[in-house]
C-alpha cells in the first residue's frame, strides 16, 4: 500500500461575476484537475461559486505574522495618505 | 512599551481576550494547539462515522425524494469532514495520521453514532434531535478563536439547518400519519433521547478540559448549559408533534424559566465513549474497509498524475 498522501491544495471560489476569488479552504488531491472536480463537490454544492482557482499549498508564500509590527508599521505613520488627514472649508462642496 | 513585558503566553491570551482571532501562522501555546487538533479532528471523524448509521437507509428510503434529500445530507456530512480535516492540517496535523488514529481506535467520535437505526423514523430523530444537538454545540465555535475552525463551523451550520428541517419533517409526516407510524415516531424517540442528552459531554464537574477551553475561546458555553439549553428548545417542539419525552422527571422550572430533567446514565455514556457501544465494533470495521478498499484509487488517481505530469515534461521538451 502506498504511504503518499495526495498533495494539498488551497481552493479560492469567486461567488459571482464581479467579485474576486476569495479563499475557502483547501483538500487533497493527485492533480489540480482532480483539485477542481474535488472543490466544486465539497465547496460548491449549494451554487457559492462560478469559478475556482485551486493552487498547490506549497506554492503559497505568506508573510510572518512574528513581522507584523515592523512590516506594517511604515504604513501606521503616514496618515497623510488617508483623505481625513486634510481640512476642507465647510463652504466647499463635492470635494 | 508594556507589551514588552509580557510574556508570549500572556500577549496570546490578552489576543484572545480581546476577541482577536489565531490564524495558523501565529504564535501560541503547544497546549492550545494540541487541544484544538484533538477537538477538531474528533469533530471531523464524528462527521465522517455519522455517514454511516444514515447509509443505511439510503437504499431503504421510502421515496425517491426522501432518498435525494437523504443522499444530499450524507454529502454534506462528508463534506463537513473534509472541511475540519482541512482546518485541523492548518495547525500542523497529517490528514493520514488523523485516519490513523480513528481507523486505530486512538481517536474518539461522537458516541451517538454508535447506536443503531432501527426504522425509517430513526432517520427523522437523527436529523431532528441529533443534528439539532450539534447545532447547539456548534453555532457557539462559528465565534471559537482559532480563525479556519471558525470559518469551517459557518459553512458547517449553514448546512446543518437543512439537516435539522428534513428530519423534523419526517418526524412531522409520521406522527400525522396511521397510529402504527406514530408508534414508530414515538419509539425512535424512545431511543434517541437519551443518547442524544449525552452529545453535549460530560457533567461540568466531571469535564477537566472545559474551564481551560473556555479561557481560550475555544468553547463558549459549558457541556450542562448546553445541555438545558438542548431541552428547553426540545420538549416544546416534541410536544408540537405529540411525542412524548422518555423522562419521568421533566418538569417545567417557572423559577429558573427552564425544565428541570432527570439524570443521564452516565456508566452507558463512559461505556460507549469507551468503545462498548451497541455499534461501535461495526462503524469502525466499516471505516477502516472503506479505506483499505480505496487504497488503490489513491495509489492509481497518484500513478495517473504522474503519468500525465512526465508525458507534459516531454512535450514540452
Amino acid at each position: 500500500m502506498s504511504q503518499k498522501e495526495w498533495p494539498l491544495w488551497e481552493v479560492f471560489i469567486r461567488s459571482k461575476q464581479g467579485l474576486d476569488h476569495k479563499h475557502v479552504g483547501s483538500l487533497h488531491a493527485a492533480d489540480a484537475e482532480m483539485a477542481i472536480q474535488n472543490a466544486r463537490d465539497v465547496y460548491t454544492r449549494r451554487l457559492e461559486g462560478v469559478s475556482i482557482w485551486v493552487v498547490e499549498s506549497k506554492h503559497v508564500h505568506a508573510s510572518n505574522p512574528d513581522d507584523a509590527a515592523a512590516f506594517y508599521e511604515p504604513a501606521n505613520d503616514k496618515i497623510y495618505r488617508h483623505p481625513t488627514f486634510y481640512t476642507v472649508p465647510d463652504s466647499i462642496k463635492h470635494m | 512599551m508594556e507589551t514588552a513585558e509580557l510574556t508570549q503566553e500572556e500577549q496570546f491570551q490578552a489576543r484572545i481576550d480581546a476577541d482577536v482571532r489565531i490564524e495558523p501562522k501565529d504564535w501560541m501555546p503547544e497546549a492550545y494547539r494540541k487541544t484544538l487538533i484533538r477537538q477538531i479532528s474528533q469533530h471531523a471523524h464524528s462527521e465522517l462515522v455519522g455517514m454511516l448509521p444514515e447509509g443505511n437507509w439510503i437504499t431503504r428510503a421510502p421515496s425517491l425524494k426522501r432518498k435525494s434529500i437523504l443522499l444530499a445530507k450524507v454529502q454534506d456530512e462528508a463534506g463537513h469532514g473534509l472541511y475540519l480535516y482541512s482546518a485541523a492540517e492548518t495547525l500542523g496535523a497529517s490528514r493520514d495520521q488523523m485516519l490513523a488514529d480513528l481507523h486505530s481506535g486512538k481517536a474518539k467520535y461522537s458516541s451517538i453514532f454508535n447506536y443503531p437505526t432501527l426504522s425509517w423514523a430513526d432517520m427523522g430523530t437523527i436529523g431532528w434531535l441529533v443534528d439539532g444537538a450539534a447545532i447547539l454545540n456548534q453555532v457557539p465555535l462559528c465565534r471559537t478563536s482559532y480563525g479556519p475552525y471558525a470559518r469551517a463551523m459557518v459553512r458547517v451550520c449553514k448546512e446543518e439547518s437543512f439537516h435539522q428541517r428534513q428530519g423534523f419533517e419526517i418526524m412531522q409526516t409520521l406522527c400525522e400519519g396511521a397510529p402504527a407510524q406514530k408508534q414508530m415516531a414515538q419509539e425512535a424517540l424512545n431511543r434517541w433521547w437519551w443518547p442524544t442528552l449525552m452529545m453535549f459531554g460530560p457533567k461540568d464537574a466531571d469535564s477537566p478540559n472545559t474551564e481551560q477551553s473556555m479561557k481560550w475561546r475555544i468553547k463558549r458555553f459549558t457541556n450542562d448549559e448546553l445541555r438545558q439549553k438542548f431541552v428547553d428548545m426540545m420538549v416544546p417542539q416534541a410536544e408540537f408533534l405529540g411525542l412524548t419525552v422518555p423522562d419521568d422527571k421533566l418538569q417545567w422550572n417557572e423559577t429558573k424559566q427552564g425544565y428541570d430533567f432527570g439524570d443521564v446514565d452516565w456508566a452507558e455514556f463512559w461505556d460507549v465513549v469507551k468503545g462498548n457501544g451497541p455499534c461501535s465494533r461495526e462503524r469502525l470495521q466499516a471505516r477502516v474497509q472503506a479505506h483499505e478498499d480505496g487504497a488503490w484509487v489513491r495509489e492509481a488517481a497518484l500513478a495517473h498524475a504522474e503519468k500525465r505530469r512526465q508525458r507534459a515534461e516531454t512535450a514540452a521538451a
